[in-house]
């Protein structure tokens, strides 16, 4: 095994086909049976003898391509099929349609030779012994994945270092805070060196704080390492933070895949313009321009919202100077959240 | 180290923090122990002369029970793989390079095997003291001893096998409930540990040497004894092999089955 994260572009690759794409999904389809009774006791009684099931589309004609060091976002609501796709790429669930081939292998048929070379953290689960310290686990790993020793101690003191584990390691893993844990899954999914990383919500819960270090980190390891990332997040900073890529889904069907600045040039033209005006008490009047709205005002400031396809922004801030000696402009694009929500309704998700 | 071999040291160290239960396993191991033995000593009092098994072999057998409780008894459970079963734990078990039934036997034995380490050495050292009709006799030879560590030993991986349908039950079931109750009801009545096989009627006896069960208990601890001689002992240990390589066998199969129809619980 080589030293530190080498499996980037690795022999694999020009053995097993196509260097650009990393991860190739076609077409699939996933569903599962739930079973469904109205409440009350004779419903009870009546699903003891048969019980009505409904079968749940959670993916439908899923595809796309992932190129080595990407880093993907993969969003969607609630039950929008993001953890079971990922779930699927990590060789845990079979789908019923479809094929996915990653680095050559389909991963729920090759699986025990295929998560070699993955790393996956599931955010709401814990690959940690929740008894012993953090060391222990790391070293049980260390022998599933039989890392050669000196590699695992590199590759240990690395991460330690980066993601500032050096005090947490003799900690039982159930004394850790949920920021403290979530730096040590981290670092145990990437022990072995894999070539992709599979983070499922890797912020959930977490603090300001604890969310832009493994962010940060995340960054650094795609970076340097060439590690390729797919993350799932409701968290729209992660996405804004870290996606070159997003790909979202609603209702088990991908609805948009491209990059970020994409959407905002989609959906994003309604900007904001918040205006201050010197000599605050005396009422400013406010402008009136083709595409411009006033959202709020108040001695002294006013807040416009504008399309910028409809107006140029010298002009609208010429127009604003007009009425009255400017102290500061502030010009605001919508939150990425907003044009998530904008894909959600014209998708009806 | 291995995976498996390192998987079985940490879980063994693991089991060898409960000791508070295994000093609790103890006392009650006693409690019973003396209570059957009691019962046995008045149901010979008043029996014919001519039993399947004499009064001191059904002693030790009793006392080998107890000591080697956590070896045989079927409803001895990992709630930590139903849980991960139920609860979606099993995405990560999914995801290590490794094939889930050798994880699961090797967690399976290490909890047995730790729970084993700490109860069995009390219990022994004072039963093989206990006065007679009570105590728990010497081995009939140093042979008999060696076949019974054996046979002990491979009755111990086919527990872990049978019990392995038990966790593959829950994949469908989704609650590990009925199947202990099942499988302890009929699996340890069938392996003798209600009654010794021999003293059972007939027919009775002829269903329990069907079945698989009897090669965990009766089958060792009548070695043990000398009630099985050496010979029949290696025909015995040869047939626990070929019934523990079906068990396997099979297991390994509804496992490949019941990962195929995962359902990772929980989102």
């Amino acid at each position: 095994m080589a030293i530190f994260f080498t499996a980037i572009p690795g022999s694999h690759q020009s053995e097993r086909g196509d260097r650009l794409s990393l991860i190739k999904l076609e077409a699939i389809g996933k569903s599962f049976k739930v079973a469904k009774r109205p409440a009350g006791f004779r419903e009870a009684v009546k699903a003891f003898f048969s019980r009505e099931h409904t079968i749940v589309e959670a993916l439908r004609d899923i595809s796309f391509t992932v190129r080595e060091g990407e880093i993907v976002g993969y969003i969607g609501p609630n039950g929008a099929g993001k953890s079971t796709t990922v779930k699927i790429m990590c060789g845990v669930l079979v789908p019923d349609a479809g094929s996915c081939s990653i680095m050559g292998y389909t991963p729920w048929k090759d699986r025990v030779r295929y998560v070699r070379h993955i790393g996956v953290v599931f955010g709401q689960r814990s690959q940690l012994w929740w008894d012993v310290p953090v060391i222990d686990s790391f070293e049980l790993l260390r022998d599933i994945y039989a890392i050669p020793p000196d590699a695992y101690r590199k590759n240990l003191d690395r991460l330690a270092e980066w993601l500032d584990l050096a005090d947490l390691l003799r900690t039982p893993v159930r004394q850790l805070s949920l920021g403290q844990r979530m730096r040590c899954e981290i670092a145990a999914s990437l022990l072995h060196e894999p070539a992709i990383l599979f983070l499922d919500e890797p912020t959930i819960g977490l603090d300001a704080e604890s969310k832009r270090a493994v962010r940060q980190f995340i960054r650094m390891i795609n970076r340097e390492r060439g590690v390729t990332v797919i993350l799932t997040t409701h968290d729209m900073h992660d996405i804004e933070a870290l996606a070159d890529r997003i790909l979202m889904i609603g209702k088990g069907m991908l609805l948009y895949d491209g990059s970020l600045s994409d959407l905002r040039n989609r959906y994003g033209t309604r900007k904001t313009i918040a205006v201050e005006y010197k000599g605050g008490a005396d009422a400013v009047p406010p402008i009136d321009a083709p595409g411009v709205q006033c959202l709020s005002r108040s001695p002294g400031r006013a807040v416009y919202a504008f399309d910028s396809d409809r107006i140029d922004i010298t002009d609208l801030i010429n127009r604003l100077s007009a009425v009255g000696e400017l102290a500061d402009v502030e010009i605001g694009s919508p939150p990425v959240d907003e044009l998530i929500l904008r894909l959600y309704k014209e998708h009806r998700v | 180290m291995n995976a498996p071999l390192a998987l079985l040291k940490m879980r063994f160290l693991t089991g060898l923090q409960y000791r508070a239960a295994a000093a609790a396993g103890v006392l009650t191991q006693f409690f019973f122990g003396l209570v059957f033995i009691m019962v046995y000593v008045a149901f010979y009092r008043h029996a014919g002369p001519a039993q399947p098994m004499t009064l001191e072999e059904v002693a030790a057998y009793i006392w080998l029970q107890q000591i080697f409780f956590t070896f045989i008894m079927l409803w001895h459970s990992d709630y930590e793989l139903f849980d991960l079963i139920t609860g979606g734990g099993i995405a990560y078990e999914l995801c290590r390079p490794w094939r889930l039934y050798t994880v699961w036997y090797v967690k399976l034995l290490a909890a047995r095997l730790s729970a084993c380490a700490l109860r069995c050495l009390p219990i022994a050292a004072v039963v093989l003291f206990l006065p007679e009709p009570y105590g728990l006799s010497l081995p009939a030879s140093p042979e008999a001893f060696l076949l019974f560590v054996a046979a002990l030993l491979a009755g111990l991986l086919l527990v872990i096998a049978i019990s392995m349908f038990v966790y593959l039950s829950v994949f469908w079931t989704m609650s590990p409930v009925g199947s202990i109750l099942l499988i302890a009801v009929a699996g340890e009545f069938f392996a003798g540990m209600v009654i010794p096989v021999p003293l059972m009627p007939d027919w009775m006896r002829q269903i329990a040497h069907l079945l698989p069960f009897r090669w965990t208990v009766d089958f060792p601890f009548r070695v043990y004894t000398g009630h099985i001689g050496a010979q029949e002992a290696i025909a015995g240990i040869g047939g626990q092999l070929v019934w523990l390589a079906i068990l396997v066998a099979a297991g390994r199969w509804l496992m490949g089955r019941a990962l195929r129809r995962v359902v990772v619980q929980g989102g």
